[in-house]
């Protein structure tokens, strides 16, 4: 109990963080139209390829002679920029082809 | 210094998540938005790799790597990103959002060794209760951070196997699959999950090296196989759910990422989509009449076949050329579009058609359910793709009021969402979630493959109504001559 205690007082910056964040992404597409839920799923898709950040961290930490913790770390920034750079082509592409057609 | 400025980026990029998102959701500045959002991200990802420092102040190394894995995944990401068609963009989503999760998963298990290396190596099944640290000191893991390591790995893994069986069964490799208790099995699985992560955080006060890894990956092996069982029961009907709720799965575990290396940018952009991901599903949801525990202990279709399948009647088809005169003559055109529009790529000859109709004097209008197609808006995005004016595209309530006052109603491939049952047969499994009332117009022209039942696996009354007659093959193909007998008469 005590422990828990302290872990909480220790992180609270970051549970602050946590709440109020919850709250932001509800509020933020509160009002979406129906019309855009495919490009906003994708677009959110893409944004949680933040973890890409811990990727990169993971292998620039990793001793060079540690193989395991290379190899997967390497395998982690692949697939964590696969995340973001595919995510945010596509939702562009989306949302290229409402934009040509509403000049039209 | 070099910390402070990764600091800024940081908060920079947080902030331009936060409006990429709210721009996202108008249709005006959706565009910019993600592009806002794809620079803050650039920020970040360079802030990092070039400012990041750790606690004793070293600087990352192994940049080779680095770029070589941001190359790779960079030239991959693009090419599948142009490449794809627009009509398997769910598919892609998903798979996207899977290798997140997967990424999410391979930082939890580096990071679980690199806790065990400062473990002492005990073989005994029950440790000295001083097990001593290399410094001499009594040896303690941190149980918060131990904590958040098992939490995402747990989610990063579910999160990715189940994107993997969505994409597989989108795109048709995976067909559904259930067994007698499988929901039993799926909680008992889930709670034994639960139970190994309970275990190791607790024998972590007197670690021993070998039992916790035992545990660690026990739990990574059976969080693969919870989210393979996870996605497979359920039905292509509910996979947009499935996907947007796996998307903010993922967005969790991006969070335990950030709170692993106290990294704000990670925090607020994982959590900011956990969030807003949990929005968009519990609105899907709405949106189909159905509660989320619903969705995820539920297999959509497997108990409904049972009791609707012989109930198959009589239907009419109907020609092409009788079609096009019925619709040519008509003062109000409806169109419905489903996923059988999508799979054949009908969109530019279904504009076609609509600009002939409409240079012949005929209403035309599209009627689009909110879940028609293999995600929300999936029908937006295709009709947009054919330059399909956003005037002409009604949604579900307008259209229900429109259609009493409609001559002609051609369903392209759509199912479930024009089945009366979901009124009238409370026993039915789609009952409760509002469609198009396409019966109320005068004629019902359903455009299909064949008669098979769609995704939800149950039979639809709509065909067998006096009022409706089949024009049976692939919509594009069927259009096409649609337009050839109209521009004839």
């Amino acid at each position: 109990m005590h422990e828990i205690l302290s872990w909480i007082s220790a992180n609270q910056q970051i549970i602050y963080i946590v709440i109020l964040m919850i709250f932001v992404g509800i509020e933020v597409i509160g009002h979406v139209p129906s019309v855009l839920h495919t490009p906003l799923m994708s677009g959110a898709n893409a944004i949680h390829g933040v973890v890409i950040i811990g990727a990169i961290i993971v292998m620039g930490k990793a001793e060079p002679g540690n193989y395991p913790a290379l190899i997967l770390g390497f395998l982690a920034v692949i697939l964590g920029t696969l995340n973001v750079v595919g995510g945010f082509v596509v939702t562009d592409r989306m949302l290229e082809m409402f934009k040509t057609k509403k000049k039209k | 210094m070099q910390n402070s400025i990764l600091t800024i980026c940081y908060i920079i990029a947080s902030v331009t998540f936060i409006l990429g998102l709210k721009m996202l959701s108008h249709p005006a500045t959706a565009r910019r938005g993600n592009l806002i959002a794809a620079g803050g991200m650039l920020l970040a990802v360079l802030g990092t790799i070039f400012l990041y420092h750790d606690e004793a102040g070293n600087a990352l190394h192994n940049y080779g790597w680095i770029f070589g894995g941001i190359l790779i995944g960079a030239v991959v990401g693009v090419l599948a990103a142009k490449k794809v068609k627009m009509t398997a963009m769910p598919e892609m989503v998903s798979l996207f959002n899977g290798m997140g999760g997967a990424c999410a998963m391979l930082i939890s298990i580096v990071e679980f060794n690199h806790l065990m290396h400062a473990v002492p190596e005990k073989w005994t099944i029950y440790p000295p209760l001083s097990a001593l640290g290399k410094s001499g000191a009594p040896f303690h893991i941190p149980i918060g951070e131990l904590l958040i390591i098992v939490l995402g790995l747990i989610i990063g893994t579910i999160s990715f196997t189940g994107s993997i069986i969505a994409w597989g069964k989108l795109n048709g490799r995976i067909k559904d699959f259930s067994f007698r208790g499988q929901h039993i099995f799926n909680i008992l699985l889930l709670l034994i999950i639960v139970g190994l992560s309970v275990w190791l955080v607790c024998s972590s006060a007197e670690p021993v090296r070998f039992l916790l890894t035992v545990i660690f990956y026990s739990i990574l092996l059976l969080s693969v196989v919870y989210g393979i069982f996870f996605v497979l029961p359920i039905g292509g009907a509910d996979m947009p759910v499935v996907i947007s709720l796996l998307n903010s799965f993922t967005g969790v575990a991006a969070a335990c990422g950030g709170f692993l290396y106290n990294n704000k940018a990670m925090l607020t952009g994982g959590i900011l989509v956990g969030a807003a991901g949990t929005l968009l599903t519990i609105l899907m949801c709405k949106a189909m009449n159905r509660s989320l525990l619903n969705v995820l202990i539920g297999s959509f279709g497997g108990s409904a076949q049972s009791g609707t399948a012989a109930t198959q009647g009589a239907y009419k088809e109907i020609s092409i050329s009788d079609a096009a005169v019925v619709m040519n003559y008509a003062n109000k055109v409806f169109i419905v579009p489903g996923y059988g529009l999508a799979v054949a790529q009908a969109q530019h000859a279904c504009h076609e058609l609509e600009k002939i109709l409409t240079d012949k004097g005929v209403d035309v209008k599209y009627a689009i359910h909110p879940v028609a197609g293999r995600m929300p808006g999936h029908m937006n995005v295709l009709l947009a793709e054919a330059d399909v004016p956003y005037e002409q595209l009604l949604e579900m309530e307008q259209a229900n009021e429109e259609f009493s006052t409609t001559d002609v109603v051609l369903v392209l491939g759509a199912n479930d969402v024009v089945n009366p049952a979901a009124k009238t047969d409370p026993s039915s499994p789609i009952y409760g979630m509002p469609i198009l009332d396409v019966q109320l117009a005068k004629t019902v022209i359903v455009n299909k493959r064949s008669m098979k039942p769609g995704y939800a696996g149950i039979e639809n009354d709509l065909f067998f109504q006096p009022k409706t007659s089949m024009l049976f093959g692939d919509a594009k193909k069927v259009l096409q001559e649609l337009i050839a007998e109209i521009k004839m008469l």
